[in-house]
């Protein structure tokens, strides 16, 4: 007699491994804090209440939450066409460019309901350029993506340190910053938002970026799952040969893919620089483009996992920076730390515990169907 | 005239300092490339050898330990990324960038921990540091024309590690292409099945390649901490890695060509140097971050193909899976 | 050659093989079931079975690549736990794959030596391998260059260094598996006079097939495997085709399928000194000319790698041509103006692709994703920016049932399907719109006789309901039972056409070998000297 194969269901697949990936990487998390002699789950409490605590906390936790959603899907739409695109920082630090260039020229004149949607088009346009030159390469030329967008990255710095100490600096200024921008060039904070409303919220850099994250989210969702360039997109990505056949040209598909991308990642711009700081200035992405790949790899390249892993790391960001005031013995890196973990074990480590969850699940299945088996 | 060949003389000399590292990572991307494996970690590896290395340093006052240390902590990063890459089949490329933001946090963070200076380690004496070396008749000779100078001031006078990583690269090219592993090693990058079929194992085989990838790495880091430099400082492998990676490409996965490619970058990173704030007719004076950039702009275009085709290892990048 | 004398002379000794229950599964396949199997020392032993049936598989285990379930290998009467290459290579068993072991970019002497290397540097053993290779090539009349590099020889030389490697690691059992599937009938001739050679020197060789007239030509023994399991095992002298076929399938099958004469309307294909040079600048396809009219099936006979599939790329439009001109219901396209794969779906012109999985099908799309492949700017699946999911997925519940497609699951991953079911997506997707000109590349490859009978009749409806039809297929019968002219092609070019009615295996066999002209071989046949060792029918 022949005993039936147990179907694994999707669950497990989609929620119970990647679970068990994150909680494995936070366990390592915890043995590092704890070798540096900080109690980890104290650690964790810290985090949360600076996380979540309170309303100044959450608003902070939700600000870098937005940078994360802007940067996981960027990695996540250019990884559904199989394309690893690891230069969500620079293409984030020129679209912050866009918006800065933009709003210095444009602030006296006009008013902040015409900036606005300029901004947002800038800073598209403007990290959709950064990625596209990579992208071009790659379609066209046959140079590796991965490495051209990790010198893209160091492009990007340089050039923007030569912008903001010779060019875009304020002059008389010592530090390499712009003037700051006119009343019109200011995305309003939500605790400005909130108090139109009347509500007194405790503020924060939140600003209405948020907003356009989940919008951006949707959309992305639509873009790659309900619309023809989303399907090819897929196509190229998942088998590239068949795309060819189907009639898809996959160079357009690689710009395509890499242009929304970079968009995307050019929107950390609007957030940052519009959002918060009203000037331009060095090093605003602080690495937000590489927490991306985390997201993404986290969230599975999906809008809804992305908010999630986004949130997490926000989290983290934010709960982190209490945690290194609170404790004098972490840093802010631990983030980072926890960070290339989680990029570890959600991603390269994926499969890793595929196949023992999947035989323990079949020897639990196994043994509650056995006495029914039986009966029947 | 004799300025312009003294300023000469002393960049190549700056270029041999500033490609040791690259050589040294370049040998060990080769290594596991030829293998199959995509390896981006060397970044990765090489800091957490540097802050590894100044650390025991600083600890043991043993350069030599220190030595051990760093090339100790390469190999666990090394098979870190093999476990993810040949035992779980994953992504290697995504495994090379995890290691690197692993360790990018990971030696601030213990650096913080360890030693309470932010991020960097205790600058050490020159009694734990590998320090220049004066080979015997530099002195004798550096009186004599051209030669005399050309050995007393580009050849002698580095530290050890200078020596040893340039004299990877004729054993790296003996051992790829006159050695029974070396044989091995190129057919498994090429067609794994042809190396399991001939009884071989292919996870061994890469393992092994992996592993004198973070031998080589931990020589790397080494230099950069306690040969070039007294300390580790936060990040500061600044992207050698990813040049030696470029490097490696460019020299199309061979020893020599890529040793070739690594003292171009060298040579261009020490003008760099001696090019700050020099005017140039017309233009006026060079932006600083255009020279700073110019190696990965560089990189970039040769890159593109528009100088020569680099063809990879065919197995390159997937991971080796038994057909049915 | 007296079997007898084998057959006596291995009663006496040992077997050389000997399987006792192996089971393996691949999940919920189970590839071979309680199998059992002896050979003869100093035989040539034969498997057969269709595709699928297990053949692969049982020598893979044989040879290490897989470890069996259960079950016991015992080589000249010893069990021997094989459980990596390493333990057959030790136990003196050398395996000729399908696709062959070799690396490319290395010569025959590094090929030969790699993994049986004398010493740790590379010196002395190139030189022992060099002299062992002489020996070798002139015991067995093996001649290859050692010094060429692997990749740039052709597919027979390629064998031999295969064979070669197997001897140099002194095996004394050679499995091959399917070794004829690339070679041309002559080439396979000289194969078989090579493992006639090695038979009389005393190896044992295993010959794995799915053609049965390379197991009467060459064998002594003859297994059967159908399903996973050992059917039968016979003395070849003592057996025929026909029982064999039986064996094989299971039940008698009519290969030939039921249709009437074409009628034959306008030409809707007309390609003209059309040529295709791949990058290593080797002509690919070479100067072909030809035309296919409404109402007609042309089928293109070849060893693979003759051009065939290259062809279909470039009428499809997946591969840019290089020279000629293609007319396409009054569309001429050139190299200026190419023919591109979606511009060819506009003009009504269908492609079923060679291999579903690489070309045809995306395995991790939902089925309702991948029978809209190609025709996903469609308007009918489309609402302005958005995809239409309702007409996409109700469109694809009607071609299933259409095409008896199981499960009718349109939400179910590509990938779950059998490849019968699969390869019906496929043709759903592509006959449902009658097209006026039908691509067809090797449409039951893997896939089971059942889905044969159904797949053929199709094509066949296609053909009376007004489409043309150019059928690209190495199987000869399946070419001979479905086209109404056969046009054989060889290194790139069209060597003769045939009427189907006129046309049997050993003609066209002759033509894919370029051994003669349509008019030599018709002038010639059916009296022709046996090429190949083929009994008469």
């Amino acid at each position: 007699m022949s005993t039936a194969p147990v179907k694994i269901p999707r669950w497990v697949d989609v929620g119970l491994i990647p679970v068990i990936n994150i909680a494995l990487a936070f366990l390592v998390s915890g043995v590092i804090l704890f070798a540096i002699d900080v109690h980890p789950l104290e650690a964790v409490e810290i985090i949360l209440y600076g996380a979540f605590g309170y309303d100044e906390a959450l608003g902070y936790t939700l600000y870098y939450t937005t940078n994360f959603v802007f940067t996981g899907l960027a990695v996540a739409v250019a990884f559904h066409a199989s394309l690893f695109n690891i230069g969500g920082e620079g293409q984030a630090y020129i679209g912050g460019l866009g918006v800065g260039l933009g709003i210095l020229a444009l602030d006296p004149y006009l008013p902040f309901i015409v900036i606005l949607p300029l901004a947002i088009l800038l800073s598209a346009a403007f990290g959709a350029a950064w990625a596209a030159i990579p992208a071009y390469l790659q379609a066209y030329r046959g140079s590796h993506i991965v490495i051209t967008t990790i010198m893209f990255n160091f492009i990007a710095a340089a050039l923007m340190v030569y912008l903001m100490v010779n060019v875009l600096i304020q002059p008389g200024s010592m530090s390499p910053e712009s003037r700051e921008f006119a009343e019109a060039g200011h995305l309003p904070f939500m605790h400005e938002v909130f108090g139109w409303f009347g509500v007194k919220v405790t503020p924060s850099p939140l600003n209405l970026s948020v907003v356009w994250a989940a919008i951006c989210c949707l959309l992305v969702w639509v873009f790659i799952w309900h619309t023809r360039w989303g399907y090819e997109i897929r196509t190229v990505g998942a088998n590239e040969t068949a795309a060819v056949y189907a009639g898809i040209d996959p160079k357009k598909v690689i710009m395509l893919a890499m242009c929304v991308s970079g968009a995307l990642a050019g929107f950390v711009g609007i957030n940052e620089v519009m959002g918060v700081h009203h000037r331009l200035l060095l090093n605003f992405t602080a690495g937000y483009g590489f927490t991306g790949i985390a997201v993404a790899l986290m969230g599975r390249n999906h809008p809804v996992g992305i908010v999630l892993a986004s949130l997490l790391f926000g989290m983290l960001y934010q709960g982190g920076a209490e945690l290194a005031f609170e404790e004098p013995k972490v840093t802010r890196e631990m983030v980072v730390t926890i960070q290339g973990l989680v990029i570890l074990f959600s991603g390269a480590l994926a499969y890793m515990m595929k196949g023992p969850v999947e035989r323990t699940y079949v020897r639990i299945v196994g043994m509650t169907q056995r006495p029914a088996a039986q009966e029947g | 005239m004799a300025d312009l060949l003294l300023n000469l003389l002393l960049s190549f000399d700056a270029t041999l300092r500033v490609a040791t590292p690259l050589v040294f990572c370049a040998m060990a991307g080769l290594f596991s490339e030829r293998s199959g494996v995509i390896d981006i970690s060397l970044e990765g590896k090489m800091l957490a050898a540097a802050f590894a290395a100044a650390s025991m340093a600083a600890v043991s006052g043993s350069a030599w330990l220190a030595l051990g240390t760093g090339i100790l902590v390469s190999i666990c990063l090394a098979l870190l990324h093999g476990f993810a890459c040949i035992t779980h089949r994953g992504d290697q490329v995504v495994s090379g960038v995890a290691i690197n933001i692993l360790v990018s946090g990971l030696t601030v963070v213990l650096g913080i921990a360890w030693f309470a200076r932010g991020g960097q380690t205790p600058s050490v004496g020159p009694e734990a540091r590998f320090t220049p070396i004066t080979l015997p008749g530099a002195e004798a000779l550096a009186d004599v024309p051209v030669i005399g100078a050309l050995y007393s001031e580009l050849i002698s006078g580095h530290n050890l590690l200078v020596y040893v990583a340039f004299a990877m690269v004729p054993l790296t090219w003996w051992v790829v292409y006159r050695t029974r592993f070396g044989l091995r090693l190129r057919a498994v990058g090429e067609n794994p099945n042809a190396v399991d079929t001939a009884g071989i194992s292919v996870a061994r085989l890469r393992y092994t390649a992996v592993l004198c990838d973070g031998v080589l790495c931990g020589f790397a880091g080494t230099y950069l901490s306690i040969a070039q430099n007294a300390a580790f400082v936060r990040e500061m492998t600044a992207g050698q890695g990813y040049i030696a990676l470029a490097a490696l490409i460019f020299g199309k996965w061979r020893p020599v060509p890529a040793m070739l490619a690594c003292l171009m970058f060298g040579f261009l990173d020490a003008v760099a140097i001696r090019l700050q704030g020099v005017e140039v007719p017309v233009i006026g004076p060079i932006p600083v971050q255009l020279i700073q950039a110019l190696p990965y702009v560089l990189t970039v275009v040769l890159l593109a193909g528009f100088i020569g085709r680099a063809v990879a290892p065919k197995a390159i990048g997937t991971p080796y899976v038994k057909e049915r | 050659m007296a079997e007898e004398t084998h057959i006596a002379a291995g009663q006496a000794a040992a077997p050389a093989i000997k399987l006792r229950h192996i089971n393996k599964a691949f999940g919920a396949v189970q590839a071979n079931r309680d199998v059992c199997l002896t050979v003869v020392p100093g035989t040539i032993h034969g498997i057969i079975g269709e595709n699928g049936a297990g053949k692969s598989t049982l020598m893979s285990i044989l040879y290490g690549f897989y470890e069996a379930d259960s079950g016991e290998i015992l080589i000249g009467g010893k069990p021997t736990p094989i459980r990596t290459s390493r333990d057959a290579i030790d136990a003196g068993i050398g395996m000729v794959h399908q696709h062959f072991m070799l690396v490319d970019t290395m010569s025959v002497v590094e090929n030969i030596m790699l993994g049986a290397e004398s010493g740790a540097i590379l010196t002395s053993s190139v030189a022992k391998a060099r002299a062992e290779l002489e020996r070798l090539e002139r015991d067995y009349n093996l001649d290859v260059d050692p010094d060429a590099l692997a990749g740039e020889l052709p597919v027979g030389q390629q064998q031999r260094v295969e064979i070669l490697k197997a001897l140099y690691r002194g095996a004394d059992i050679l499995i091959l598996d399917e070794p004829t599937g690339v070679l041309t009938p002559q080439e396979t001739d000289q194969l078989f006079r090579i493992l006639d050679s090695l038979r009389k020197q005393g190896v044992t060789v295993v010959l794995i097939t799915h053609k049965l007239r390379e197991i009467m030509a060459i064998t002594d023994h003859v297994s059967v495997m159908r399903g996973g399991e050992m059917v039968a095992d016979r003395v070849t002298a003592a057996t025929s085709k026909e029982e064999l076929a039986e064996l094989m399938v299971g039940r008698k099958v009519l290969l030939s399928v039921d249709k009437q004469a074409p009628r034959v309307g306008d030409t809707v294909l007309s390609v003209e000194d059309l040529t295709y040079v791949d990058r290593a600048g080797v002509a690919r396809v070479d100067h072909v000319s030809f035309q296919v009219r409404a109402g007609e099936v042309v089928g293109i006979a070849g060893v693979s790698g003759n051009g065939q599939s290259e062809l279909l790329e470039l009428l499809s439009g997946i591969r840019p041509m290089t020279a000629g001109q293609v007319d396409v219901l009054g569309e001429r396209f050139s190299a200026a103006r190419p023919l591109d794969p979606a511009a060819m779906r506009a003009l009504q012109v269908a492609h079923v692709p060679e291999d579903r999985l690489r070309m045809g099908l995306v395995r991790t799309f939902e089925a309702e994703e991948s029978a809209i492949l190609g025709y996903h700017r469609d308007p009918a699946y489309n609402r302005g920016l958005f995809m239409n999911g309702e007409a996409i997925r109700s469109d694809c519940a009607k071609k299933m049932a259409d095409f008896d497609v199981r499960p009718q699951a349109p939400a179910l991953k590509t990938a779950n399907f059998s490849g019968g079911n699969q390869q019906k997506i496929v043709l759903a997707r592509e006959l449902s719109r009658g097209p006026r000109l039908l691509l067809v590349g090797q449409p039951t490859r893997g896939v089971d006789i059942g889905a044969i009978e159904f797949i053929h009749k199709n094509l066949i409806a296609m053909r009376d309901a007004g489409s043309a039809v150019l059928l690209v297929s190495v199987e000869l019968e399946e070419i001979m039972s479905i086209s109404d002219r056969i046009l054989v092609m060889f290194e790139g070019r069209i060597v003769g056409e045939v009427p189907a009615a006129q046309a049997d295996e050993r003609l066209l066999g002759l033509m894919m070998a370029n051994a003669a002209t349509e008019e030599e071989a018709l002038a010639t046949h059916p009296g022709l000297p046996g090429a190949i060792a083929v009994e008469p029918e």
